[in-house]
């Protein structure tokens, strides 16, 4: 459904433009209906700059956007409201998402007055509170309220209610959760899984790697701009390639094993791999197939591309940052 | 800013034992634009807001409605020359007869409306400019910010003096046309500002999420924001083209066609009415503008009181 080819964004910064900042470099991912993909980074890696290039909300700097075979990337005014009626976005920071001057229905209101300008208010009314029903919020207890009088989570909720209230094919979730505290994360969570049900494609964005875990059927690793490793959620947790990737596993509890059997699981990966980069391996191997020139000339020192080591588990050169050597010393 | 402090702790005082109201008033009605019941009620218990804005009243309400009680027209050799205030001429007259009441209410007539359309005016071009430059950002900011830079840094008094010198001044909304055009650099630039700030901000990319315009989110989210700020900064422009106007008119600089406060001055100093002692030519015309401007500039700080929210917040 979603579909992003080689997507780049540079920000200009200082004054005039004159430094780049290569926020995000080649990135490739694709949604499908129905289907959770995390994509997973640290912060400062570029996940909001994608966030918001799929939403319309940034211009990328090359590379393609398509939703349902039709190209996003440079949207009219008009085209990008129709494009909102099918896609829409949630932020990190739900108090920051409603002008704290007005009550949180004015954005519902602004929705209204834009999308739905000749429904009724009785029939918007029950609109509303359907919404409002399905992420579990009473309206009695949220309409006319102040942002400040809400908590994060009822917020965060009313937001993917007025995403819902258009109906929508894909959410953007940009770290919607991290701002939760325990007990309503799960609540959000498995609102998610439910929305997924009912065939929601959701890109949900992350830096936390067990929520990335929980939620998705896909996910995408990300490190400085830079795609490293992608593929369904269990091929890449069971068998992280990628060092990056490996490191951050490395970070995280497994409550299904023992510290010792992860350590010694990971080390004798690490042993296997050090040294070795399975991307310019990969393209080594098709270059004998294809002859020696393909080879020397397919491996230009800021790839960023992909090779599928297993089916549907892609992973990139093993250098950390683009602009560092690759490991194998290709 | 520091002046201003220790007059600043009684409002606080006051605003805290009315803790009670505040916090009623927020749950009550404030749908767009509907806190201003809330405002009205801390402005009226602002000592600063109401002495300021009773004294400019009371000056608007002489200028609007004392001509109907004249006799005399403001240029009219109506009585005696030189005469002191008396039951006939409550300020006198001047050396040529003409009656110094007559001429200031006319005079604050011209001090309001070379106000109202100065401050309008750079008001106008200010928060244009500083909504378009904050919230479009890029090349049209780095443009917009180096206008504005260009304008601030000319000595917009001396071009003024040079404008009217040469293009003379005939009427007193030309004399506000020209001040407003020099004077709304600081507006841009501190709108724009706020302008930069809000426009990082979630429910901005929220808006946009609802399909509407750029006009609709400045005027619906981003606005919205800064309405105290947007008012108050109106008043300081309105305070600035009246000592503006008036500072060109006592040199001689004003318009030709009208009787102002600084014009009486000005004439009250080329016939040396100081020398002379008639006091009751120069001072209300000086006390006047000094009143008026001292006035706003202390509404101001009182507004400054109220609009701040964490006065509000309790
Ligand atoms: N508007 C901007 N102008 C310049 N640089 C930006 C801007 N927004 C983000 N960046 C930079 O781009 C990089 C990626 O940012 P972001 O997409 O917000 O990362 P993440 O969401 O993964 O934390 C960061 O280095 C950040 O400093
Ligand atoms: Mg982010």
């Amino acid at each position: 459904m979603l579909t992003i080819e080689a997507l780049d964004k540079v920000y200009k910064t200082g004054t005039f433009g004159t430094s780049d900042l290569h926020a995000v470099r080649k990135v490739s991912l694709d949604v499908q209906r129905g289907e959770v993909v995390s994509l997973i980074g640290e912060s400062g890696s570029g996940k909001s700059t994608i966030g918001k290039m799929v939403l319309h909300l940034l211009d990328s700097t090359g590379g393609s956007i398509t939703f349902d075979g039709r190209d996003v990337t440079r949207l009219g005014f008009r085209a990008r409201r129709d494009y909102y009626r099918k896609v829409q976005g949630v932020f990190q920071d739900p108090f920051s998402s409603f002008n704290p001057i007005f009550k949180v229905d004015r954005t519902f209101e602004t929705l209204r007055r834009s999308y739905f300008p000749r429904v009724s208010g009785a029939a918007w009314r029950e609109k509303l509170e359907e919404a409002l029903g399905a992420v579990s919020l009473e309206p009695g207890d949220t309409l006319g309220k102040f942002p400040h009088q809400l908590s994060g989570g009822q917020l965060q909720r009313l937001l993917i209610a007025r995403a819902l209230l258009l109906d929508i094919e894909l959410l953007v979730a940009d770290e919607i959760i991290s701002m939760l505290d325990a007990s309503t994360r799960i609540d959000v969570l498995n609102l998610l899984g439910e929305l997924k049900g009912r065939g929601l494609g959701i890109l949900f964005v992350t830096h936390d790697l067990s929520l990335g875990n929980y939620v998705s059927d896909r996910v995408v690793i990300l490190y400085k701009g830079r795609v490293v490793e992608r593929g369904a959620t269990a091929a890449v947790f069971d068998d992280p390639l990628h060092p990056y990737t490996r490191d951050l596993l490395a970070s995280v509890p497994h409550l299904d094993r023992t510290w010792e059997e992860v350590e010694a699981e990971e080390s004798a990966r690490s042993a296997r791999l050090a040294g070795r980069c399975l991307y310019h391996e990969a393209l080594a191997a098709q270059g004998r197939a294809l002859g020696d020139e393909v080879a020397a000339g397919n491996t230009p020192a800021d790839d960023v591309g992909l090779v599928e080591h297993a089916p549907g588990h892609f992973v990139g050169c093993f250098r950390k940052a683009a602009d560092e050597e690759c490991p194998a010393g290709v | 800013m520091t002046a201003t402090q220790p007059a600043a702790a009684p409002g606080t005082g006051t605003e805290a034992t009315e803790a009670p109201g505040a916090a009623l008033a927020p749950s009550g009605s404030r749908k767009p634009g509907g806190d201003a019941r809330e405002t009205l009620y801390f402005a009226l218990r602002n000592p600063k807001v109401v002495i300021g804005s009773v004294v400019v009243l009371a000056f608007l309400l002489l200028g609007l409605l004392g001509p109907l009680f004249l006799k005399n027209a403001p240029m009219d050799y109506a009585g005696p020359p030189m005469a002191p205030p008396s039951a006939d001429f409550p300020f006198g007259t001047t050396t040529f007869g003409q009656d110094v009441f007559a001429q200031f209410v006319a005079g604050l007539r011209s001090t309001f409306l070379v106000g109202l359309l100065g401050g309008g005016v750079a008001a106008v071009i200010g928060m244009a400019i500083g909504f378009v430059a904050g919230y479009r950002g890029g090349l049209i900011d780095e443009l917009l910010n180096m206008l504005t830079n260009v304008v601030l840094v000319i000595p917009g008094f001396v071009v003024l003096i040079i404008i009217n010198a040469y293009l003379g001044v005939r009427s007193v909304p030309m004399q506000a046309l020209y001040i407003g055009v020099f004077s709304w650099p600081w507006v841009a630039r501190a709108v724009r500002a706020q302008t930069l700030s809000l426009r990082s901000r979630d429910f901005i990319d929220l808006a946009r999420l609802s399909g509407v315009g750029v006009g609709t989110i400045l005027r619906r989210e981003v606005a919205p924001n800064m309405y105290s700020y947007l008012f108050m900064t109106f008043v300081l422009l309105f305070g600035g083209s009246i000592l503006t106007a008036a500072s060109l008119d006592f040199i001689g600089l004003g318009p030709t066609n009208a009787m102002s406060l600084g014009l009486m001055m000005n004439q009250a100093v080329q016939w040396s009415a100081l020398h002379l002692g008639l006091w009751w030519w120069f001072i209300p015309p000086g006390l006047g503008i000094t009143l008026i401007v001292g006035s706003l500039y202390i509404m101001n700080v009182g507004l400054d009181e109220v609009f701040n929210p964490k006065l509000r917040e309790m």
